[in-house]
C-alpha cells in the first residue's frame, strides 16, 4: 500500500529544518524534489505501508492507497497522532466508516528517563546497570 | 524517452565523495531493538576516557522491525520461570537450541520490559476481577515492575497500546548515548579485520545515503545489529505488493553478510520462518488464536488442526509434535498438508470466536473487543486494516484467508539462524559453548571473531526474543563490548586498506554507472552493468523456483540446490556490475549484495543437513523426516575471508535444561 503525496497540501516542508517524511521513512523511499518543493514516494513497491511519513506529516498531505496488486479501491485509513492517543478513521469500500482511539504513550515526549547519572559498578559481572542498581540477582539453572 | 540519459533519483552520486574518518571504542551498527539497547547501556558501562558511535542505516524513531509499532510483548518471563521458557522455546524449534543463550536472556528481559513501561509504553493490566484495562486505565493498577499483573495472551505474550513503542525506545535510547554520538542515514557495508592482529575486528566502512559521503571508522570492539533477511524469497505478491513484507522489507540480511565476511562462524542459517499470516496484508494472527480464541478452517469448514489425521500426523514428530503447544513450523505442515490435499483454502473463523466471546458481554464490551480487533491491526500492519476496509471485511461478519508468507531469515522471532556467538561464563555453561577471546576471557554474546559482537536478529541457536529479548540482548552485548575495549586499550585499530581502495570498494557502483550509462538510451539498459532492482528479481526468482520457495510448497531438492548454488556464484561475479545513479540506489546495489550472501549460506547449510528438521518451514525431498541419531546437532559454516572458501560443519548439541 504505498503512500502517497497530496500536491496540493505539500509545502516540502519550507518552514521546517528537514522535510519531515524523508527524514523518518525506514526505507529511505520520500524524497525532496527541489525544483517544486514537492515531497513524493521514489519507490512504491518497495513501501512497508507503516505509515511513518501519514503519522509525520506536518500538513497532513500524505496518504496511502492500497497495493493495485491485491487491494481494492475505495477505502482509506488515517490516523492522527497526538501526544497521547492516536486516533484513527478507517472507511470501507462500501461507505462504513469506523473510528477508533488508542493510547500512545503515558508519559510526556521527551520525559523518558535514560538513567543520565547511572553508573555501573561491576564490569565483570553479567548484571545490566539498571539491575546492579536494583540489586537484582541473576538466578541459576537447575540443570540436567 | 528523454535524452540525454540521466540518475532518476533526486539525490544524484558523484565519482569522488567526501571520506569522514572517525575512530572510536565502540561501534555500535544498527538502530533498531537490539541497537537501542545497547545505546541505552553502553555509556553505564563506558570510562569516562572512551567513545561510542552509533550507525544507522535509516532514523532510530522508526527504523527496524518495530518501526510502525507492536500490539504485544510476545517475551515478558514474570512469574514464569527462565527454566520454562528455555523450554518453550526449545520445542518451538525442534529441540536443537542454545539453552544457555536463551536461559540467560530470560533472566534479564523483563527489565527492559520495566524499563519500557517507565519511559511511558501504554501496558494492559487485569483488574482484581479478572477485566482487562487498557495501558492508560491500567495505570492505575501500578506498574509491571511493582507487581500489577499484564494481561497475558498466551503464557509469555502481555498485550500493551505499542504504536508509539519504537519512538518511546528509540527516545530513551538517543537521549542515553546523546545526539553527538549518532549517525543517522549511515549505512556500514563492510566489517574491517585489523591489518596484523589475526582475527580481530579492526572498524568498519559505509556511506551516507543524504550526501556523498564515505564513512571509515575505526573501533576496538563493536556491536552488529542490522535485523534478519527479508525479500530474499520472491513474495507471494509481486506487484507493488513486493513492499508488504511480513517482516521489516528494508532488513537485508546485513548482519549476517558482514559478519561472515570477515570470518565470524554462522549457526542454524538452514532454519528459516515462513509465518502463517492473514492473506496478502500479512495481518497477525497471535491474538486471534491467543486473545480471541479463534480457530482456523480448511475449505470444507473442518477445523482440521484438531483432527485425527493431525494428531497422527504430529505424532511423528514426537515430543515435539505431541507437545501441549504446536511448533510454528507443524502448525505449518498441517495446514499446507490440507492445501495440498485440496481441501484449501484455510480461513480463520473469525465470525464464530466473535460470537463466542460475545455471548458473555453486554454492548459495551462488544464494542470494546471489535475496538481491540482492529488495534492489532492498526498497532502494527496498518495495510491490513486497509484490506479489511477495502474488503468490507467485518471480522464479526466475515471471515479472512490465512496464509503461509515466502520465506524470511531471523534469528530474533520463531526462528534462529544467526551468528555463532559465546555464552556467558557461568560455570553451568559448557565449555563448547564458550568462546575464548585471545587475553583466554570469555565475553557473552561474542562472536568468533574477537572484539565483535551482535544481538537480536543475530544470535544464532536462540529464537522468541522479540522486541523486548532483542532490547535487552543488546544491552547484555553492549555491556561485553565495553568490557572489551577496556580490556583491550592498548590496542590501536589499523586497517589493511587504504583509504582509497575503501572508496572504490563502497563507490564502485557510482564509478560502473558513471563509466557507462551515456552509451545506450535508457540508463536502466546497458550491456555494461545491471541495476539493484534486476539483480534483485533475479536473486528472488532463483529462491523460489530451487532453494524452496512458495512455487513448491517449501520442497527442495539436492539437484536443486546445486543448480541454485552455480546461479548464485553467476550472481556474485554479476554484483560486480552493479550500478548505481544515486545515493538510494547505491544503498539498494548494497543490500542485494548482502542478500545473496546470506541467501548462499541459508541454502548451503540446507544441503549440509540431510534431513528435514523443519516441516512446514521447509523440506529437504531427498531427505525427509528428521533424523535424530545423525542430526541433533548445529549446522554452523564459516566463510574463510583470506582463501574465499567456505566450511561447513557440525557442531554438537548439550542439553543444560531438564525435560
Amino acid at each position: 500500500m504505498p503512500s502517497f503525496v497530496i500536491n496540493e497540501k505539500c509545502d516540502g516542508c519550507k518552514g521546517g529544518d528537514k522535510t519531515a517524511c524523508m527524514y523518518i521513512c525506514p526505507n529511505d523511499l520520500m524524497v525532496l524534489e527541489p525544483n517544486e518543493m514537492k515531497a513524493y514516494n521514489q519507490e512504491p513497491d518497495q513501501c512497508w505501508e507503516c505509515f511513518s511519513c501519514v503519522k509525520i506529516c506536518p500538513t497532513q498531505a500524505i496518504e496511502v492507497r492500497g497495493y493495485s496488486d491485491f487491494v481494492p479501491l475505495g477505502s482509506s485509513v488515517m490516523p492522527m497522532l497526538g501526544t497521547e492517543d492516536v486516533m484513527w478513521t478507517c472507511k470501507f469500500r462500501n461507505g462504513t466508516i469506523k473510528r477508533f482511539k488508542f493510547p500512545i504513550r503515558t508519559t510526556p515526549e521527551g520525559a523518558a528517563n535514560e538513567y543520565p547519572d547511572l553508573k555501573g559498578q561491576d564490569i565483570e559481572s553479567q548484571l545490566l546497570s539498571t539491575e546492579e542498581a536494583d540489586g537484582y540477582t541473576i538466578p541459576t539453572p537447575t540443570t540436567v | 524517452m528523454a535524452l540525454p540519459n540521466k540518475p532518476m533519483g533526486e539525490l544524484k552520486a558523484v565519482r569522488d565523495p567526501e571520506v569522514e574518518e572517525r575512530e572510536v571504542d565502540v561501534l555500535i551498527v544498527g538502530g533498531g531493538m537490539a541497537a537501542c539497547g545497547s545505546a541505552f547501556e553502553v555509556k553505564k558501562w563506558l570510562g569516562d576516557d572512551q567513545t561510542v558511535l552509533l550507525c544507522d542505516k535509516a532514523a532510530m524513531e522508526r527504523s527496524g522491525a518495530v518501526a510502525q509499532g507492536l500490539s504485544a510483548i510476545n517475551t515478558y518471563i514474570g512469574d514464569n520461570s527462565p527454566e520454562d521458557y528455555v523450554r518453550m522455546v526449545r520445542n518451538d524449534l525442534m529441540g536443537i537450541v542454545r539453552e544457555d543463550l536463551i536461559y540467560d536472556l530470560g533472566c534479564h528481559v523483563d527489565d527492559s520490559v520495566h524499563l519500557f513501561e517507565e519511559w511511558g509504553l501504554p501496558v494492559w493490566k487485569k483488574t482484581e476481577e479478572g477485566k482487562n484495562l487498557d495501558g492508560k486505565k491500567g495505570l492505575k493498577m501500578g506498574s509491571l515492575k511493582g507487581g500489577a499483573s499484564p494481561v497475558r495472551t498466551g503464557k509469555w505474550q502481555i498485550m500493551i497500546n505499542g504504536e508509539s513503542y519504537k519512538r518511546i525506545v528509540a527516545e530513551a535510547a538517543k537521549k542515553a548515548i546523546g545526539d553527538d554520538n549518532v549517525l543517522e542515514r549511515c549505512f556500514i557495508v563492510e566489517l574491517l579485520l585489523d591489518a596484523s592482529k589475526e582475527n580481530q575486528i579492526a572498524g568498519a566502512v559505509g556511506f551516507s545515503v543524504r550526501e556523498n559521503k564515505v564513512y571509515i571508522i575505526k573501533c576496538k570492539s563493536m556491536m552488529v545489529a542490522c535485523g534478519g533477511a527479508v525479500n530474499i524469497y520472491q513474495p507471494r505478491s509481486v506487484g507493488e505488493g513486493k513492499g508488504r513484507a511480513w517482516y521489516p522489507v528494508w532488513n537485508a540480511g546485513s548482519t549476517y553478510t558482514m559478519c561472515m565476511k570477515v570470518g565470524a562462524e554462522l549457526s542454524m542459517m538452514e532454519n528459516r520462518f515462513t509465518p502463517a499470516r492473514f492473506k496478502d496484508g500479512y495481518g497477525p494472527v497471535g491474538a486471534w488464536f491467543l486473545l480471541f480464541k479463534a480457530k482456523t478452517l480448511n475449505g470444507l469448514g473442518e477445523a482440521f488442526a484438531g483432527s485425527d489425521a493431525a494428531k497422527a500426523e504430529l505424532e511423528k514428530y514426537a515430543p515435539y509434535g505431541t507437545a501441549a503447544i504446536t511448533p510454528t513450523c507443524l502448525r505449518n505442515h498441517l495446514m499446507l498438508f490440507e492445501m495440498k490435499e485440496g481441501r484449501g483454502p484455510i480461513i480463520m473463523d473469525t465470525v464464530t470466536a466473535l460470537a463466542e466471546l460475545g455471548k458473555t458481554m453486554d454492548k459495551k464490551e462488544l464494542k470494546h473487543l471489535e475496538s481491540e480487533a482492529w488495534e492489532d491491526f492498526l498497532d502494527m500492519t496498518c495495510g491490513q486494516a486497509n484490506l479489511w476496509c477495502a474488503t468490507n471485511t467485518e471480522p464479526e461478519k466475515k471471515n479472512s484467508e490465512v496464509m503461509p508468507t515466502e520465506p524470511y531469515l531471523l534469528g530474533s522471532h520463531s526462528g534462529c539462524c544467526g551468528l555463532w556467538t559465546s555464552g556467558p561464563d557461568y560455570d553451568w555453561v559448557p565449555d563448547s559453548y564458550k568462546i575464548k577471546a585471545d587475553n583466554g576471557k570469555v565475553y557473552n554474546r561474542m562472536t568468533t571473531v574477537n572484539g565483535l559482537f551482535t544481538s537480536g536478529d543475530g544470535v544464532g541457536g536462540s529464537g522468541h526474543k522479540f522486541s523486548s529479548g532483542s532490547h535487552a540482548e543488546g544491552r547484555m552485548a553492549v555491556k561485553q563490548c565495553v568490557r572489551y575495549a577496556k580490556d583491550h586499550a592498548d590496542y590501536s585499530p589499523a586497517l589493511a586498506q587504504s583509504k582509497e581502495e575503501l572508496v572504490d570498494l563502497v563507490y564502485k557502483p557510482v564509478r560502473t554507472y558513471l563509466d557507462n550509462f551515456e552509451y545506450t538510451t535508457d540508463e536502466d539498459i546497458n550491456p555494461e552493468y545491471v541495476k539493484p532492482s534486476g539483480m534483485a528479481l533475479r536473486l528472488m526468482k532463483a529462491t523460489h523456483e530451487y532453494g524452496g520457495g512458495t512455487a513448491t510448497y517449501y520442497l527442495t531438492t539436492s539437484k536443486n540446490l546445486e543448480i541454485i548454488m552455480d546461479l548464485l556464484a553467476t550472481m556474485r561475479e554479476d554484483c560486480e556490475k552493479l550500478a548505481a545513479g544515486d545515493l538510494h540506489e547505491l544503498m539498494r546495489c548494497w543490500e542485494i549484495y548482502h542478500r545473496i550472501w546470506t541467501v548462499e549460506s541459508h541454502l548451503r547449510h540446507i544441503q549440509y543437513r540431510k534431513e528435514t528438521r523443519y516441516p512446514g518451514f521447509y523440506y529437504q525431498a531427498d531427505y525427509p523426516g528428521q533424523d535424530d541419531e545423525n542430526w541433533f546437532a548445529f549446522v554452523n559454516s564459516k566463510y574463510d575471508p583470506k582463501s574465499g572458501e567456505w566450511d561447513v560443519f557440525k557442531r554438537d548439541y548439550v542439553q543444560i535444561i531438564p525435560d
